[in-house]
């Protein structure tokens, strides 16, 4: 058994190096400091995005991505096939999951600095990769073709046509015509399950590829202590057990939360029925959703919604350009302001997203 | 030193080359990406235009309420005010879209999306919504009630 095991890796060795490789990955450590439970999320974010990837082909097997069949369809994987109603549960579970621990990534990459030069392009691959994680939300959300999505989705797309010039070629380009009908359902499914996957892989790609060649960042603080002061682990395999060990924990939680609290699946949606009281788009939508509601109808000359969408795209724009304005931290030197507009972000979420939850 | 001849001639020779051929380039890319673009553009469907619709009947319709009910593909809310008045709006929130509905307890039409609500001529008297509803016309003939757009 070990003979030809080490047979095949000869074979392989000659042709590809991987001698190579293995001494390259035995050459990277991460370092041991006091925020270095941060790094782990990057990896989570990783593992529930191949969950995603292995549930969204399992789901596939059974979804019929049309207005007449699209609930049906999943209503039949959630009774009818043999744990189909864990496999879309998962799949509904992981995609939240997913998005909080890519915002946790995110955040904590942005109060470290860590997107300083040089990783400027490892920042904005993940910021591109989060933006498309909530296209996927989006996207998929609509997918059971169910009243709240079907509302979430003409919401959404009408938000978008909302920006001034661009604004309604692009809603009618989402939406496959004036409405939301079983078009926008077969262009939605058709991002989610191909467009964006694609995208995405692309720019995984070049995240982990840097994220491997330039080596995990260190805090601004440690990064002038000298060499020998530094601690740090080999990533292979200290740090990768522990990521391993943790993706279990996350694999564990993520099967009880889809056993005992199973995703609905709601009410076929009818395009004659009124909005239901009480509609909410998911959580990660919630503070802009909240927001929305607090501005009044008519600023100024701007219709409120307009001024409102305007400004979170805008911070939104600015937020993934950080790494160009902040001049200061790609000195190596501290900046503070950095960290208030951090923290007034996430207590603006935190807040409106309470609000929005409770009303 | 070799002094070199002037190189003018040869240079406008190869800059009409360069135009030709990076003109030509954006061409191929234009005809390349025209028939996508126009794939992506959804053809616009010959809709029956509707012009009027029947909402049933009046003795079925309750004073204090308010339904949906097709105009097309459009939805349109018919209200019966507690005194008997018969109105209609359309149904979508001028807002974002959302379709609209009618609280006895407010006695106003309200949007469960954002909270935007309208009185029952449908003006926009509170929340988000930045225009009144667009109104209708309805029509009593024969017991039955009829809507129709406002010309």
């Amino acid at each position: 058994m070990k003979q030809s095991l080490e047979k095949i890796y000869n074979w392989l060795n000659e042709r590809v190096e991987l001698d190579d490789l293995i001494k390259f990955m035995g050459k990277k450590y991460v370092p041991v400091h006091r925020h270095s439970v941060w790094y782990y999320f990057g990896g989570v974010s990783l593992f529930l995005f191949i969950i995603q990837v292995v549930t969204g082909i399992l789901l596939l097997m059974y979804y019929k991505g049309s207005e007449e069949f699209a609930f049906e369809s999943i209503q039949f994987i959630m009774s009818k096939v043999q744990f189909g109603w864990l496999i879309r549960s998962i799949h509904s579970w992981t995609a939240n999951l997913f998005i909080l621990t890519a915002m946790i990534h995110m955040f904590s990459v942005f109060f470290e600095k860590s997107y300083r030069k040089p990783r400027e392009i490892t920042w904005l691959t993940g910021m591109l990769m989060f933006f498309l994680a909530l296209g996927f939300g989006f996207s998929g959300y609509l997918l059971p073709w169910n009243e709240l999505a079907y509302f979430a989705t003409k919401v959404g797309t009408d938000i978008a046509g909302v920006v001034p010039l661009v604004g309604k070629p692009i809603m009618i380009f989402l939406r496959g015509g004036e409405e939301v009908t079983g078009a926008t359902l077969s262009r939605f499914f058709g991002f989610h399950v191909a467009v964006f996957p694609g995208i995405f892989t692309v720019l995984l790609g070049i995240h982990l590829l840097l994220v491997q060649r330039q080596g995990m960042s260190e805090p601004l603080s440690s990064e002038n202590e000298p060499a020998v002061e530094r601690k740090t682990m080999p990533f292979f395999p200290n740090f990768l057990l522990r990521d391993l060990l943790l993706w279990l924990i996350v694999l564990n939680l993520l099967a009880i939360l889809a056993v005992f609290f199973p995703w609905e699946l709601g009410k076929k949606a009818d395009a004659f029925a009124a909005a239901p009281a009480g509609i909410k788009p998911e959580w990660y939508f919630l503070f802009m959703f909240q927001s929305l509601k607090y501005i009044p109808g008519k600023l100024w000359i701007f219709d409120g919604e307009v001024f409102g969408i305007m400004l979170f795209g805008a911070a939104g724009f600015l937020w993934m350009l950080v790494p160009l304005w902040d001049r200061k931290s790609a000195r190596g030197e501290k900046n503070r302001l950095i960290t208030y507009i951090g923290l007034f972000v996430v207590f603006y979420m935190i807040i409106l997203t309470m609000i929005g939850w409770a009303s | 030193m070799i002094e070199h001849p002037p190189i003018q001639p040869q240079q406008t020779k190869r800059d009409f080359l360069k135009y030709i051929l990076g003109g030509s380039l954006f061409v191929w890319i234009g005809t390349i990406l025209y028939p996508v673009l126009s794939y992506l553009k959804p053809p616009s469907q010959a809709e029956a235009e509707v012009s009027s619709v029947k909402a049933g009947k009046l003795s079925d319709i309750e004073k204090d309420s308010g339904t949906i009910v097709k105009f097309g593909t459009k939805p349109v809310i018919l209200l019966r005010t507690a005194n008997g008045d018969l109105r209609a709006f359309s149904a979508t929130c001028t807002h974002l879209d959302c379709t609209v509905q009618y609280r006895k307890d407010f006695g106003l039409i309200w949007c469960a999306c954002h909270n935007g609500k309208y009185d029952v001529n449908g003006r926009n008297v509170s929340g988000p919504p930045p225009r009144p509803l667009d109104e209708y016309k309805v029509n009593v003939q024969g017991g039955e009630v009829f809507i129709s757009k406002k010309s």
